[in-house]
């Protein structure tokens, strides 16, 4: 595309991406969580996609392949590990350690150090969606190139 | 041999689905704001999550968050095989 598309996209990007982690990151706390995230980010690639053409993102196919089969194998360990219980147990909620601090009852301002495995799944289902539409994206980018996909 | 295997298998899960439904309530009998109350009045303490959507999509209900990220798989499958190379 034009040098204005690219300098816009070139400033545009940090913001998007950062916006998507947050999203991402503070999905047990305010409304989004991991899909929506993950769509955010998708759409920055979407963007890097039409600005800087398909040959910047075509190296990136092995990546994205593997991080959309890592956040569905974490997806399903995190749902494993409250097996004794049932599946999908919060084991981690409430007990101290990572992610679990207590909350008081009542409106509270939100604390970042709480819910469980509930952030953990969160970035894994955001890591999910961010490689699976980025290679949605990135196929529909490649398509009728002469490259090879 | 393998008839009977269906056969039985067959009748376990029949009967089990049975048992299942003899245990039921009456039909609407659990009014639905009664289990909207409890997640707005349990998520706190058992999950310490302030966001009562994110407890019910990750924890409550983390079968259907299993469905929908298999169903996104499936979608990515679907649009690689459709936009395949196709060596002629």
């Amino acid at each position: 595309m034009s040098v204005v598309v690219r300098t816009i996209a070139r400033i545009l990007l940090p913001i998007v991406f950062a916006f998507g982690g947050y999203v991402i990151m503070h999905g047990h706390l305010t409304p989004g969580g991991g899909f929506q995230g993950g769509a955010v980010v998708a759409s920055a690639l979407a963007l890097v996609l039409v600005a800087f053409g398909e040959a910047s993102l075509k190296k990136y196919k092995d990546l994205l392949s593997a991080l959309e089969s890592l956040g569905g194998v974490a997806f399903v360990v995190l749902g494993l590990i409250g097996i004794p219980f049932t599946f999908f147990a919060n084991v981690l909620a409430g007990v101290g350690g990572l992610f679990g601090q207590s909350v008081p009852p009542g409106p509270n301002p939100g604390y970042l150090n709480t819910a469980g495995t509930l952030p953990l799944m969160n970035w894994a289902v955001g890591l999910k969606v961010i490689a699976g539409l980025g290679s949605v994206v990135v196929l529909f980018g490649l398509f009728g190139g002469e490259d090879d996909r | 041999m393998k008839r009977w295997f269906v056969l039985a298998a067959f009748l376990v899960v029949a009967g089990f689905l049975v048992l299942l439904g003899t245990g039921m309530r009456p039909f609407g009998a659990p009014k639905a704001f009664e289990m909207d109350q409890y997640f707005i009045d349990y998520t706190q303490a058992e999950v310490a999550a302030n966001n009562v959507v994110t407890a019910v999509v990750f924890d409550y209900r983390g079968y259907d968050t299993l469905g929908e990220a298999t169903v996104l798989f499936c979608a990515v499958v679907g649009v690689a095989l459709i936009l395949r190379k196709v060596r002629r």
